[in-house]
């Protein structure tokens, strides 16, 4: 049974690469930059969904580590000579004008950096519980904004950085963002993951129970931040321009707007979300811009894309505060029993 | 080198600034006191000020104290109708869902008026009789630096006489110390808490009022830093304290004002200032300066 499993796993990976590999070959580039982004969201609403969903801790610092990721994977990829021109203002810090290493190291450093960021965040901020927790966190975000806007021989400050190669394609969104779906979910389902989950329902029952609260909750929250830096050094090379503007809270919400539609606690839940969110986003796009019925032009209205997106969360915090999925997740147990054709395993559809 | 001038010009900036915060900051700490909520959107009920006094004069044609008096009442009612909408509904769900409400309420406030006000800036009216200045030797100060405080002043003493000898106030303290058993006790537990909102969302109005004239650019997102930093005085202060939340304002305005006039290479910092702070206070004394210990239930 558990070999099948594994093995429908497998084939489904399979399955999803032949896929992108027909998406490649036959979507335009604005449809693939879609399929791209879709496939990053996956990653940063995972990342936020461990701690936030799994583990119980709201934070809004989701920007801040981003932010690390993005700048990092970038100053490491930048050729010498577009940094040059980035840098008119000021010239770049000494060893890291000439520095560069392979995209995938890049990210990989860019990750560990936002991981040691909210090691250095967390390991302070996490002795606070509920909205504390949250103000706190949305302030080292901030703090971590205004840094970068600030130390302009590493970061270029408000100009920002223009030029990013664009290393990242669909292969590489994707990839990462698979790896990460198997990696989050092999850790939910460790004695970790129980760990966390435990902890999100009663800190003080779970601390009675032997669990350690603080090396839980650091944990998640630093494997978040390494993977909201991998997301962010994606979206980075993606985009090909980034500057601190771009990492307000307005990021964390879009995020966070994510993970409540799929579920607080659903990987299955996010991976559907990321998907309705970037999608929705691109489709509403006519909200923004005229339209022309016959030879009446109705103008529009820019802003109006976010009006809905915001009345959204609101609905669906104030009437489905379960989001599409509540905790639950698509397994092949569950497939399984809704087709009837295997009956479920001892002790239900959750392994 | 900084003379006495020079630094008493610095001071009152720091006490005008620090008395907008704390009337900012009033509507939070009320709001946190009754509900255990940051009320992310209260910041952003505070841009709506502007915007309201702004088409009050500028369309409408209002003499400026009508069009302010009209902002402020309608401030408040903004205030109730974002109770009775977006938190009356959760308030006995989980306090994660009741915060994701209000940051979303705070963003629908901010892009609803990127869409009905247009995201450039507009110039908030100045009134003169308010905005000139008065020459003092060879300092020259406006006199809103000293409108504010006094303004400030004179809404604390009126509030603090509502919040504690009046039967009103009564019920808010009944409410905010157990909404449950008050409403038990006969407290209209609902109508307080709208008051309790219309209060804080008037007050906040008053605030947004003067930051117009002393800062006359107006924008869909100028209540965010303010909000925020109001928000850090209150925790700093002791948050559900009145007292606390003035102290914390004068303290956050003054700190401010003060390090950018004394390290002005750090000037670029100013914003990151007020969260450092906040992190500090929330590490070492969570409660703030006034705050009493809150022994957690199991």
């Amino acid at each position: 049974m558990k070999q099948k499993k594994t093995l429908l796993t497998v084939i489904s990976i399979v399955v999803l690469f032949l896929g992108v590999y027909l998406a490649d070959q036959n979507l335009d580039s604005y449809k693939m930059r879609i399929l791209n982004l879709c496939a990053i969201y996956v990653v940063l609403g995972l990342s936020m969904n461990l701690i936030n969903g799994f583990t119980g801790l709201f934070s809004l610092g989701h920007a801040g580590f981003m932010a690390v990721g993005a700048y990092t994977t970038a100053i490491l990829t930048m050729p010498d000579v577009v940094k040059g021109q980035n840098f008119f203002m000021v010239p770049m810090m000494k060893p890291l004008d000439t520095m560069h290493v392979p995209f995938f190291l890049a990210l990989l450093i860019g990750g560990i950096f936002a991981g040691i960021v909210g090691y250095l965040i967390g390991a302070p901020a996490l002795r606070l519980r509920g909205d504390y927790l949250a103000i706190a966190t949305l302030g080292f975000a901030e703090i971590i904004r205004v840094v970068f806007t600030n130390i302009q021989s590493v970061t270029n400050g408000a100009l920002g950085l223009k030029g990013i190669p664009e290393s990242s394609n669909i292969w590489w969104t994707v990839g990462v963002a698979t790896v990460t779906v198997l990696f989050i979910g092999s850790l939910i389902n460790s004695s970790y993951g129980r760990a966390f989950k435990a902890i999100r329902e009663d800190e003080i029952a779970a601390e009675s129970m032997g669990i350690s609260l603080f090396k839980h909750k650091v944990l998640a929250f630093t494997i978040g931040a390494f993977f909201a830096g991998v997301g962010g050094g994606l979206l980075g090379s993606l985009m090909g321009t980034i500057d601190p503007l771009m990492f307000r809270f307005f990021l964390t919400f879009n995020i966070l707007l994510i993970i409540i539609l799929g579920g607080m606690g659903s990987i299955t839940g996010t991976i559907i979300s990321a998907f309705i969110i970037t999608i929705g986003g691109e489709a509403l796009r006519f909200l923004d811009e005229s339209m022309t019925i016959g030879n009446l032009v109705i103008p529009g209205i820019s802003g109006l894309r976010m009006v809905v997106f915001s009345a959204l969360l609101m609905i669906v915090v104030l009437f489905f505060n379960r989001g599409i999925m509540g905790t639950n997740e698509f397994t092949w147990d569950r497939l399984f029993a809704k087709f009837g054709k295997k009956p479920l395993a001892k002790g239900g559809s959750k392994q | 080198m900084m003379n006495l001038s020079t630094f008493f010009q610095h001071l009152t900036n720091g006490i005008s600034l620090g008395s907008l915060y704390a009337l900012v900051a009033i509507g939070y700490t009320m709001v946190y006191g009754t509900l255990r909520l940051i009320n992310f959107a209260h910041g952003d009920v505070f841009m709506m000020t502007t915007y309201f006094a702004f088409y009050g004069v500028a369309t409408f044609m209002l003499p400026w104290y009508v069009s302010f008096i009209l902002a402020i009442i309608l401030t408040a009612a903004l205030g109730m109708l974002l109770e009775i909408g977006a938190y009356r509904p959760l308030r006995d769900a989980p306090k994660i869902s009741i915060m994701i409400s209000a940051i979303g309420a705070s963003f629908l406030l901010e892009n609803l008026a990127v869409v009905l006000f247009g995201g450039r800036p507009k110039a908030f009216p100045s009134v003169k009789l308010l905005t000139d200045s008065i020459q003092w030797g060879t300092v020259s100060i406006q006199k809103l630096t000293f409108v504010i405080p006094i303004v400030t002043i004179i809404f604390l003493v009126g509030l603090l006489y509502l919040i504690n000898h009046t039967k009103t106030g009564m019920a808010m303290r009944a409410v905010a110390k157990d909404y449950e058993t008050a409403g038990i006790m006969g407290v209209n537990v609902n109508k307080t808490i709208s008051q309790t909102f219309a209060i804080g969302s008037m007050l906040a109005a008053v605030g947004g009022i003067m930051w117009g004239l002393k800062f006359p650019q107006i924008a869909p997102l100028m209540g965010v830093m303010p909000g925020l930093k109001a928000f850090i005085a209150a925790v700093i202060g002791g948050i559900g304290n009145i007292k606390g939340a003035v102290i914390g304002g004068f303290i956050l305005g003054i700190g401010e004002i003060m390090i950018v006039a004394f390290l002005p290479s750090l000037s670029g910092y100013r914003d990151a200032f007020a969260f450092i702070f906040l992190i500090v206070i929330l590490l070492f004394k969570p409660t703030g300066i006034t705050g009493e210990k809150i022994a957690e239930k199991v």
